[in-house]
């Protein structure tokens, strides 16, 4: 009898106590809201909007164009290089890093984080110097039939270098967290090496590292800065779709430079799509930070 | 102990040390390492540190590397205050469409930066749908203005500190912010005095993740800066000029500037945490 009559009283002085005022908490609300639709959500419909200002038709003939297929083509061939060797330097930095203890990890941890404080114009200069006309290196190679600048593999090279750390980030905090007791039972039971691997420890990282794939084969199909640099923009061969979409939109093509952004925009849209979704389903399963 | 302590390596029966390592420092050495050293060669050896900074010591680099900074420090700061509101409103209080705004604060990572440059150009133009309402209203351009590269760099750098100060804003216990009440602050002394330092930490380590990101950025700072020499250029924006001109020398000047002050900045970053930190105990 006296306990229902305190907890309610008790209750409501709590929530108080550990709360703002409810005007303050829908101005707080609405302010947030406020700034998200002037950046986040008007730029977006803008897009769609600019893309579909002459109507559907119109906009999808933009997309068959010759020049336009090459650089779908082109986004998608080095997306589908770098994504996979990616994901192998990720799993393989995280099994060095997680399960054996050494000297210099601190040092080599830095080394994978130190692109994303470098500029991806810089990003792009590094490939220039290394394999451009004015190093030996460069001529040699494109003497031999080989050319790593304005061609496909120094785009290759310059986005590996982007979303160099995007796996490994994602995967070095989970396997940490995960320690090594599953894998050394497993040994101890004599499976080998490679099974220890298979039946272990991917299992236990599956969907970690399918978010940082999810997350670098956004930013690899999107890259603009660094693949400016060394692509040469060369038209129906060494232009991706960001760099297509620079051309058009200089070339006052309107409606392609937005249709093509609109494609860029919806490969977002799934991006996002996805990791919210593992988020949500598989949280325990992701690196600490990324769990809601 | 004496002997463990001299070897690289613990022993230990985890197999794949050869194959890991291997394919881990190969992979390292061609995508940063050997290309990071080349440019601090061609710059430091090749070129030489005095004639660097001959090249980087003219007006024009200064009021490029200026810009940079000054609208990376703008949209960071902006960042920071808004990015911890947006944190707090979306771990704290419950509303429709939370889900959606929720994911919607990563867009900046999905979207390619050459998408953002030209939708928010689009619509902060002289002509678009905001820009054209700001000019009648207050007079002022956003687009081709150093105020559009600030935009730009908010949008850019908007997720960072959402994303560092969240978890940690989950973790706060109530309890804390109880003792608090009943000690007699006020809701805004405790937000003040309690909450905020607890996440300064992680606000900062946000800050500077924006920052560098938003100092290096080209794809969506280009089509809205209006690229004027000296007023809206940017220091990447330079280097890519100075390449286009085949002036591989001043390009790698203005390259290890950047690089010497981002490491700078983000070096002075790390101490202010280390003291926040150490100020705070051991949070």
């Amino acid at each position: 009898m006296t306990n229902a009559m305190i907890i309610p009283a008790r209750r409501r002085r709590l929530r108080s106590a550990t709360s703002e005022p409810t005007l303050v908490k829908w101005l707080l609300i609405g302010l947030c809201l406020a700034v998200l639709t002037v950046l986040l959500f008007a730029p977006l419909i803008a897009v769609f909007d600019e893309a579909l200002r002459r109507g559907w038709a119109f906009a999808l003939a933009s997309l068959s164009e010759p020049d336009a297929q090459a650089a779908i083509r082109l986004t998608v061939l080095v997306a589908a290089i770098t994504v996979p060797l990616n994901a192998t330097f990720g799993i393989a930095a995280a099994w060095a890093i997680t399960k054996f203890d050494w000297r210099g990890k601190a040092w080599v941890i830095t080394m994978i984080d130190l692109p994303f404080s470098v500029s991806p114009v810089v990003a792009g200069l590094l490939f220039v110097l290394m394999f451009g006309a004015n190093s030996a290196l460069g001529v040699w190679l494109v003497a031999n039939g080989f050319p790593v600048v304005f061609a496909v593999p120094g785009i290759v090279l310059a986005t590996l270098f982007i979303t160099f750390p995007f796996v490994a980030r994602e995967l070095i905090p989970m396997m940490l967290e995960q320690g090594r007791a599953e894998e050394e039972a497993a040994l101890t039971l004599g499976a080998s090496g490679w099974r220890v691997f298979m039946t272990v420890t991917l299992p236990n990282i599956r969907w970690a590292l399918l978010y940082g794939v999810l997350l670098c084969n956004a930013r690899a199909m999107g890259e603009f800065g660094a693949v400016a640099v060394v692509s040469g923009k060369i038209r129906g061969q060494t232009t991706t779709m960001p760099l297509m979409i620079e051309m058009f939109y200089n070339e006052y093509l309107s409606v392609a430079a937005f249709t093509m952004a609109g494609v860029l925009a919806l490969l977002a849209f799934v991006t996002l799509t996805l990791k919210s979704a593992l988020e949500w389903r598989y949280a325990d399963q992701l690196a600490a930070t990324h769990r809601h | 102990m004496a002997v463990r302590s001299f070897t690289l390596k613990a022993p230990t029966p985890m197999p794949g040390w050869g194959l890991s390592f291997g394919i881990m420092l190969t992979m390292i050495s061609v995508v940063v390492l050997i290309p990071m050293a080349v440019l601090l060669w061609r710059g430091f050896v090749d070129f030489g540190a005095a004639a660097m900074w001959d090249v980087v010591n003219r007006n024009r680099v200064w009021n490029a590397l200026a810009l940079s900074f000054r609208a990376a420090f703008v949209a960071s700061l902006f960042n920071l205050a808004f990015g911890v509101l947006l944190a707090w409103v979306l771990v704290r209080y419950r509303f429709p469409g939370k889900r959606i705004v929720d994911a919607a604060v990563d867009l900046p990572f999905a979207l390619p930066t050459a998408v953002a440059g030209i939708a928010l150009t689009a619509i902060y133009a002289p002509n678009g749908v905001f820009g054209s309402v700001i000019t009648q209203t207050f007079g002022i351009r956003v687009a081709y203005t150093e105020l559009g590269i600030w935009i730009a760099l908010i949008f850019v750098g908007l997720p960072f500190v959402v994303r560092t100060v969240q978890p940690v804003i989950e973790e706060i216990d109530h309890e804390t912010e109880e003792v608090s009440a009943t000690l007699g602050a006020s809701r805004l002394r405790t937000l003040t005095h309690v909450v905020l330092p607890m996440l300064a930490p992680a606000a900062l380590t946000g800050f500077a993740l924006a920052l560098a990101r938003s100092v290096g950025e080209y794809g969506s700072v280009i089509f809205i800066a209006g690229n004027l020499p000296n007023v809206t250029e940017i220091a990447p924006l330079l280097i890519v000029i100075r390449l286009e001109e085949f002036d591989y020398d001043g390009a790698v000047a203005i390259a290890i500037a950047m690089l010497a002050i981002s490491f700078a900045l983000l070096l002075a970053i790390n101490l202010i945490q280390i003291w926040s930190r150490r100020r705070m105990g051991a949070v």
